[in-house]
């Protein structure tokens, strides 16, 4: 691969976004924990549910702060790097993001300040209140993120103007009710509310093995096993696949991930194994499991799923269309209200194969007369590269059902074995804390990687949406933003871990007021001595 | 959706263009003081302890502010999605270092007090130096270069070029005009720092950040003068030379705009303007007086009078210039011409009247709550929760 702008500016967005979401999903469930058990504490006064609150918090903090850092990256290189993408489709895609700093961010960066430093400033009620505002506004904020996300996967409720030579709003609630958007908010949030529950549980796991904190960390298994096991069932009964049959491309997409070439009788088949060949056009040594693909990419029987062969047929029919489109608009442009209203008629007929003309700007300045070989090679281009898509998505599948077994049975463990949890599953829990950050990494990557050559399907294509820059540039902020990153996990991954060893916070002599208090209430009430409870 | 037509398209472009100074103030007004304290944590904070109460008076708010520079970017994006390419793709490395140093800011403020070594501390003190000046520094730098108009063009296609080499285009940024403006403007983030600590330290982190906070409203009030003159008889304006269109489509290239006349001749025609400016140089004078005075509230609401009349000061003399182009004046980016579609700018306009009240309130709520002086004794008998 030749290393070009678009190469390098793609690298540079992967590499920003992926270790933008080292972090986020952890905020997304930890914060929802962490209020959980604050609403306990509250509800029972107990002081271990405030321990465990604070000291969940701590690790919230330490990571929630470098989402926030790599969040400014992300708002902001749209427009370094991708300039032509932020004019082209700004009108649509800049809404969403723009809702999302007024309605969630606001909300959760102003309140995590207090949910730090306002223990003693506020009642407990009024900052358990704080608290799940800080989770609303994190969980929110995904939701408007999705959103601008899923208008790219799904460009609904937008036209092309030809006098402004961008794409512009003509529906705010088909971009806010996008069914794509909403299949990946549901998908996306569920991932990492597991996120946050294999940590918890791998955390509390590795206390468990090393005879510490042990009512913390039994407590906080039981917390996130029963969270994490309804998210690991979301995650996966809910996966973004509903919204795979969108558009063409994201057929294209789903074929790919499935690598399958032809188009099969419905239901289709799933391809449990394989090794997919682009050369070949096929996927060998395929083991298949009848039906199963039918119902997780169509959710009927009935529904047939195109294969990448016909896809690829009927984008070449897109690419002709758009090269009258194409036409037509440089009449437009040239003449602007002059023009002649049947060219115009011409250009509304075809608008929406435009972006289909533009995948030729890769081989002619001058997409209206493109040659039949550029034309087939334009559609070549809207087939992804298979095998990664391929292995990505099962490996993200195959840890799924592992989150779900995992959950399950930690989840039995807490609610009818006591608590009792035998050492190998201890050990699992822990080696297990990495595997949820692996899962969605890959999601992203069967996402976005899919979604090429488009950044918006099929309206621009990602090697037209880049900026005016040199080589010199994009290759400078890129080694910088790898060495300042760096850096930064550095240092958060030894402070991550200083403060799991270090432990709770636990304050002795408050918790055996507490049990002085408590042993008081049980003997008055039942005139008996108290029932041993387990030393804090 | 026909709602929208309720307000016509050239006074959504007006609000908008309000709106983006309302962000961009609030910004200042607001993260303004969380740079100025950064800025002179080293300077202020002698010892340790000093220097973490000096992190402690920002140390609950400085997130949220920060949301006012993530929203401007964001609102800039949704309501003048040209000006989002063209500047930020336009400033690229200089843009790439505000970025560095802002996320610098955050890591600081967090993990600064989580070990215990002097070096760890020492070492993340001048990060968060780095993270308040630099993007001070770097924001005046900007204004200068947009009243001097940039040297780009837009394609047919309406893509943003910006002329030049990739250092070619770093230090071109670095010219003697938007360097001063860069001062102007490091120096009133400064003050408000100062007016910050002055209100929420106690002597002597107060009395020193009160005596540096002096000079920053000397060199800010100077400079600002400075760059008065410097634009009324060394720097060309922009103005239209073709007949405004308020409604149309946007597309800049459908106009034509010369180089050359002032910007001041803006107060000729719109002689109330001149407000702002007025509003510059009184609230840099008397938070001058505050400062010595040792008048804390008052200080601050007078450092933020003069960062409203500065920053509203450029924005009003280029109306309806928002980003002139030196070498193609024709691609020049207008009010009329680089804004949103008549939809998105009502729906956003929408939505910042519902979530812009609460916000605030909230905001204000949160402030209400952490009242008070930050004392040696809150950092020193802390179980945790400080920074």
């Amino acid at each position: 691969m030749e290393f070009g702008i678009v190469e390098l500016s793609r690298l540079q967005f992967a590499m920003t976004a992926m270790y933008h979401f080292l972090f986020v999903p952890l905020t997304l469930g930890l914060s929802i924990i962490v209020a959980i058990m604050e609403t306990v504490y509250v509800m029972t006064n107990r002081p271990i549910w405030r321990q465990m609150t604070k000291f969940w918090a701590t690790l919230f903090g330490i990571n929630f702060v470098l989402g926030v850092a790599t969040g400014i990256t992300m708002e902001f290189q749209f427009g370094m790097n991708w300039a032509y993408y932020s004019h082209y489709v700004g009108d649509i895609f800049g809404a969403p993001l723009a809702i999302e700093g007024l309605m969630a961010f606001f909300l959760e960066a102003t309140f995590v300040g207090l949910m730090f430093f306002g223990w003693d400033k506020m009642s407990k009620v009024a900052h358990a209140i704080v608290t799940w505002l800080v989770a609303i506004g994190s969980n929110f904020s995904a939701l408007w993120i999705l959103i601008a996300n899923g208008w790219m996967q799904n460009p609904v409720g937008a036209e092309f103007n030809p006098m402004t030579m961008r794409m512009e709003m003509t529906s705010f609630f088909e971009v806010l009710f996008n069914e794509v958007a909403q299949a990946k908010f549901v998908h996306t949030v569920s991932a990492g509310y597991v996120t946050a529950a294999v940590f918890v549980i791998g955390v509390s796991a590795w206390y468990l093995l090393r005879d510490r904190h042990i009512d913390l960390a039994r407590r906080s298994i039981t917390v996130a096993a029963a969270f994490g096991l309804a998210s690991a069932l979301s995650v996966v009964v809910l996966g973004d696949e509903s919204g795979y049959s969108a558009t063409d491309h994201q057929k294209m997409k789903l074929a790919a991930m499935e690598g399958m070439w032809d188009t099969h009788d419905a239901p289709a088949d799933f391809t449990l194994i394989g090794i997919p060949d682009q050369e070949a056009r096929e996927t060998k040594f395929a083991i298949h499991i009848p039906w199963v693909m039918g119902i997780i990419g169509t959710r009927s029987l009935t529904e047939e799923i195109p294969g990448i062969n016909d896809l690829e047929q009927q984008a070449e029919e897109r690419i002709r269309s758009g090269m009258i489109a194409y036409e037509a608009l440089m009449q437009i442009r040239e003449e602007r209200e002059a023009v002649d209203p049947a060219v115009t008629a011409t250009f509304e007929e075809h608008s929406d194969d435009l972006g289909h003309a533009f995948l030729l700007r890769k081989y002619t300045d001058d997409p209206a007369t493109a040659t039949e070989d550029q034309i087939l090679m334009a559609a070549e281009d809207t087939i992804p590269t298979v095998w990664p898509l391929f292995w990505a998505f099962r490996i993200m599948v195959g840890l799924g059902f592992g989150f779900i077994a995992t959950m399950g049975f930690f989840f039995i463990r807490a609610s009818f074995k006591r608590m009792q949890f035998p050492r190998w599953s201890l050990h699992l829990a822990v080696w297990m804390i990495p595997a949820p950050w692996i899962a969605a990494e890959m999601g992203w990557f069967v996402a976005e990687f899919g979604r090429q050559p488009w950044t918006v399907d099929g309206v621009l294509p990602t090697a037209m949406s880049v900026s005016a820059l040199s080589v010199t540039e994009v290759a400078m902020t890129l080694a910088g933003f790898v060495a300042f990153y760096t850096v930064l996990f550095v240092i958060e991954m030894g402070l991550m871990l200083k403060y799991i060893r270090k432990g709770p916070f636990q304050d002795v002599k408050e918790t055996e007021q507490w049990m002085d208090d408590h042993a008081r209430r049980l003997r008055g009430s039942t005139g008996a001595s108290p029932i041993a409870t387990p030393a804090e | 959706m026909i709602l929208h037509d309720l307000i016509s398209l050239d006074v959504l472009r007006v609000i908008w263009w309000g709106l983006l100074g309302v962000l961009l103030i609030g910004f200042a007004l607001t993260d303004g003081f969380d740079m100025g304290v950064g800025a002179l944590l080293p300077f202020v904070g002698k010892t340790d302890t000093e220097r973490r109460v000096v992190i402690n008076t920002v140390g609950p708010v400085w997130e949220g502010n920060q949301v006012w520079f993530i929203l401007g970017g964001g609102a800039i994006f949704a309501a003048w999605p040209p000006l989002y390419a063209m500047s930020f793709s336009g400033f690229y490395l200089a843009m790439f270092l505000v970025l560095a140093a802002l996320i610098l800011r955050p890591v600081g403020f967090k993990y600064r007090s989580k070990r215990e070594s002097a070096r760890w501390r020492n070492g993340w003190d001048w990060a968060l130096f780095i993270g308040g000046f630099v993007p001070a520094l770097l924001f005046g730098v900007a204004v200068g270069n947009v009243l001097q108009g940039a040297p780009f063009h837009l394609t047919d296609d309406l893509l943003p070029v910006y002329e030049g080499s990739a250092f070619g285009k770093l230090f071109g940024l670095l010219n003697p005009f938007a360097l001063l403006a860069g001062v102007v403007s490091a120096a009133m983030i400064v003050m408000h720092g100062a007016a910050w600590l002055g209100l929420k330290a106690e002597d002597p982190i107060a009395g020193r950040a009160r005596r540096i906070g002096l000079w920053a409203a000397g060199v800010a009030f100077i400079g600002y003068a400075l760059a008065g003159v410097w634009l009324a008889f060394g720097i060309d304006g922009y103005a239209f030379a073709s007949e405004i269109v308020a409604n149309g489509p946007s597309n800049p290239l459908f106009s034509e705009v010369d180089k050359g006349g002032s910007w001041l001749a803006a107060y000729g025609e719109r002689p109330w303007i001149a407000i702002a400016p007025a509003f510059g140089f009184i609230g840099m004078a008397m938070a001058a007086l505050g400062l010595k005075a040792r008048r804390d509230i008052g200080t601050l609401l007078w450092s933020k009078l003069a960062i409203f009349g500065v920053i509203s000061s450029v924005g009003l003399t280029m109306f309806p210039f928002i980003l002139p182009s030196s070498t193609d004046p024709r691609s020049s980016l207008t009010v009329w011409d680089a804004s949103s579609s008549h939809l998105t700018l009502f729906v956003m306009l929408v939505v910042t009247v519902i979530f812009m009240p609460l916000i605030l309130l909230y905001t204000a709520w949160v402030y209400k709550v952490l009242w008070g002086k930050v004392t040696e004794d809150d950092v020193t008998t802390d179980t945790g929760a400080m920074y």
